[in-house]
């Protein structure tokens, strides 16, 4: 476990640079923060689209969405997602977002 | 990093077989890290429990997968493992390689991980154990730059496809396996690389029945080879093997007395459909009641061969048992074409049509195979647009519980209860 210091907040974090307290310590200043991390040169909405439909659905459901939920409902195909997301929706999106991270046969 | 006292593992360097731990122990006098790698696996056999911790997730740029990440729960104690991800490589088909290509792999292991490998992967990749996250990407350009070398497949996507050797060096392969696994490979590789499925799928490819990468057993997707036309009969070679000239199944019994080669024991007798018999010293085959099931021409190799008509069974849902008990694949296309020249057209059309609809209708982690179980065969034949045969199943079902579409009901599903009191009365 390790704290990370940015723009007057801090953050426990994983290994792998996840949130451990999950969206409970989410603030836009972690997005700023992971954007550098993940190859991501400019937010765009369309990053906020894909962060806030993975939140929602979070929210609502306790899990995060299925590859093809996410691409239905953001409209973006897979091959979008890449190109906003370079690490992919589980280690690119779903960190930014505070998701909790992604387990199983990975 | 230090040694570790290790004599639990030091029992490990006994024995004939060859030792992993003194191949780590070798390994760590150019990798010191090899000693943590040594001492963390000593105390799990010491406190009889795993020291990784759960899951990790890492990877390069533009891939969702092929690296598997790792981290010790006991890092002050062995840093060298603090970081310990696995990195996939796809292999060639068949895992032939050059000396030049291997030593080219290990310098960059040397440079960049451990140096210690698994070769290979269950699923079939070149299995590169231990390396630290800073050093992905540089790992990663390095493969990709100079040695021409993609990652393999993690997460829930395609896995690496593998293939048996085909016939590159067996004359039992009824298409040619490393072909079609190289091609499917290439073809999907976006499937490989980046997670779009409900849960993991693999392909596996066999070259006949005896299915020596087990695609039955192993794959979602196994591709079989079979002919069908006639078993191809030299009966002088038959003679041969009755005189003792050849040994029986290539000479894999010679360890032991069996007695003298008898064909009517050997073969006939235990031909599974009885479809063979010997017309004075003729061997003859009824090839309309054989199943292809190969035990007389692995007994024979030289005197028995497969039809010259030859193309592959496909067999759908192969998994462990994870969630609802273990299963082997379904045969589904009894025979398909494999031609290289359109492409694999036939095998590619059906891939794309399981896709298609698993991953419609798929569950989260939901193997293809435990949807076919959720849906029911005669729902999974019909979106593979497969007519039902006999050949589909086994045994009929023993149970009555027997659905029927209402178009195929005389008089559909709506029915009046006062037409029916009408002539029964209450």
């Amino acid at each position: 476990m390790a704290t990370i210091e940015h723009a007057g907040h801090s953050y426990d974090v994983d290994e792998d640079g996840f949130l451990t307290k999950g969206m409970e310590e989410w603030n836009e200043g972690w997005v700023e923060y992971v954007k550098s991390l993940e190859g991501i040169s400019d937010l765009t909405d369309e990053h906020w689209k894909v962060i806030n439909a993975l939140q929602d659905y979070y929210k609502k459901n306790g899990i995060a969405p299925m590859v093809r939920i996410l691409s239905k409902t953001t409209g973006y195909p897979l091959k979008r997602i890449y190109e906003l997301f370079p690490s992919g929706p589980g280690k690119g999106a779903c960190k930014m977002a505070g998701l909790p991270k992604p387990t199983g046969c990975v | 990093m230090p040694k570790h006292d290790t004599p639990l593992l030091d029992e490990l360097e006994k024995g004939p077989w060859p030792s992993f731990v003194s191949d780590l122990k070798r390994q760590a006098e150019t990798k010191p890290e090899c000693f943590d790698i040594l001492g963390q696996v000593e105390l799990s056999y010491k406190d009889r429990i795993t020291h990784w911790k759960h899951g990790g997730i890492v990877g390069v740029f533009g891939y969702g997968g092929g690296i598997v990440g790792r981290y010790s729960d006991v890092p002050k104690q062995f840093p060298g493992v603090a970081h310990f991800h696995t990195v996939r490589i796809a292999q060639p088909s068949g895992m032939y390689y050059s000396t030049e290509k291997l030593r080219a792999i290990c310098d960059l292991w040397q440079k960049y991980g451990s140096g210690m490998t698994n070769m290979h992967g269950s699923t079939g990749d070149m299995v590169l154990l231990g390396t630290t996250t800073p050093n992905l990407e540089p790992l990663f350009y390095e493969l990709t730059h100079d040695l021409n070398q993609d990652l393999g497949g993690s997460g829930s996507n395609l896995r690496t496809p593998a293939c048996c050797l085909g016939k590159s060096r067996c004359e039992w392969a009824c298409y040619d396996t490393q072909a079609l696994c190289h091609f499917l490979t290439n073809h999907y590789q976006d499937e490989i690389h980046r997670p779009a499925f409900p849960y993991k799928f693999k392909f596996k490819f066999s070259g006949c029945p005896n299915d020596c990468v087990a695609a039955i057993a192993r794959s979602d997707f196994a591709v079989i080879g079979t002919w069908r036309d006639d078993i191809r009969i030299d009966q002088a070679a038959v003679k041969g093997y009755i005189k003792g000239e050849y040994p029986s199944n290539g000479g894999a019994h010679a360890g032991r007395d069996w007695g003298k080669f008898d064909i009517q024991k050997e073969v006939i007798d235990l031909c599974p459909t009885g479809c063979m018999w010997m017309e004075g010293d003729t061997l003859k085959i009824d090839n309309k009641e054989c199943t292809r099931c190969m035990h007389c021409i692995n007994v024979m190799p030289r005197a028995l061969r497969p039809g010259l008509e030859q193309g592959a069974t496909i067999c759908i849902g192969a998994k462990a048992p994870i969630l609802d008990g273990a299963q082997f694949a379904t045969m589904t296309f009894p025979f398909v074409n494999i031609d290289a020249e359109s492409e694999y057209e036939e095998v590619v059309e059906k891939i794309e049509k399981i896709w298609d609809w698993w991953m419609e209708v798929g569950k989260n982690r939901e193997r293809v195979g435990e949807t076919m179980q959720r849906v029911g065969l005669p729902t999974f034949l019909k979106v593979m647009e497969v007519e039902p045969i006999p050949q589909h199943v086994r045994e009929p079902r023993s149970n009555p519980y027997i659905f029927w579409e209402e178009s195929e009901v005389e008089g559909g599903w709506e029915r009046d209860i006062r037409e029916f009191r009408a002539r029964h009365a209450q």
